[in-house]
């Protein structure tokens, strides 16, 4: 194996692993964390392919990404901060309500 | 002895750096506190960085560092030590999907896995690299548009995060 498809077996790793964090856990920052690991995921893979093909476009997506990533935990910090003040509780089972 | 040791010094150092990176990502399944996710979920990031820079995408691998690991972990772990909220998350990690999600995670990267073996063949191995020049005049000549879109993005993100702060306000007080 060269170090293109370990370094697309480890993207394809982060992305399972954060998916399955975002499943599995019941507190809200891990979960949010795990959604962070699944967007570092998909940066890997987008950086290995621009590296392969000599192209700058993922290397564009990837800056694009940050700033997503960025704006996403502006706007979900203060949802989970008034989730809190009303329930008391981290637990993502607290607000089964929610569901529609 | 030692020159094909340097010779072959980056290519291990990549896979020190991509075991690390999955080790970190395994941990934060199962770590109990939140901070000690948000550090295992820091020490990804970095090594991260490092694998970037390994590629030879070094501007990357700075703004990897200075704005996920400064900015958005320093404001997630802000907020982890803003609520130290010892309660039944705490105690019990998993949700009653542990098994359904493991199972799912597994298939999809499964799938993925044999996607890439069956696509390994069509991969163009041309590996030219391309410097920060070349990708500043595409950022700003051929991606005005989505970089400006993004700016806005951030802007009604901000908004909205203002609005969710005072709309709880407005019900605590009503």
């Amino acid at each position: 194996m060269d170090r293109m498809q370990i370094l697309l077996l480890l993207a394809m790793a982060l992305f399972a692993l954060g998916l399955i964090g975002v499943i599995v856990r019941r507190n809200l920052l891990v979960m949010l964390m795990c959604m962070e690991l699944m967007l570092n995921g998909v940066n890997l893979s987008l950086v290995t392919f621009a590296q392969q093909t000599g192209t700058s476009a993922g290397a564009v997506l990837v800056f694009l990404i940050f700033v997503v990533a960025a704006a996403e935990i502006a706007i979900a910090i203060p949802i989970v901060l008034v989730l809190v003040h009303q329930r008391r509780t981290l637990d993502a089972d607290a607000y089964m309500d929610l569901n529609g | 002895m030692i020159n094909s040791f340097l010779a072959n010094l980056d290519t291990a150092l990549l896979y020190v750096f991509a075991l690390s990176a999955f080790a970190g990502a395994a941990l934060m399944l199962v770590l109990r506190h939140p901070m000690q996710v948000a550090m295992a979920l820091i020490s990804t990031m970095v090594f991260l960085g490092g694998i970037y820079g390994l590629l030879g995408v070094h501007f990357i691998a700075a703004f990897q560092v200075l704005i996920y690991v400064s900015a958005v972990m320093v404001f997630m772990v802000y907020v982890i030590m803003l609520l130290d909220v010892r309660d039944v998350s705490f105690t019990h990690r998993f949700s009653r999907w542990l098994f359904p999600g493991i199972a799912f995670g597994t298939l999809l990267f499964a799938a993925l896995g044999y996607g890439l073996v069956l696509g390994i063949d069509r991969l163009a191995t041309t590996s030219v690299s391309f410097g920060l020049a070349q990708f500043s005049a595409a950022f700003l000549s051929e991606y005005w548009l989505q970089f400006e879109l993004t700016s806005v993005l951030l802007v009604a993100a901000v908004v909205a995060a203002l609005a969710v702060i005072k709309g709880s306000r407005r019900r605590d007080r009503g």
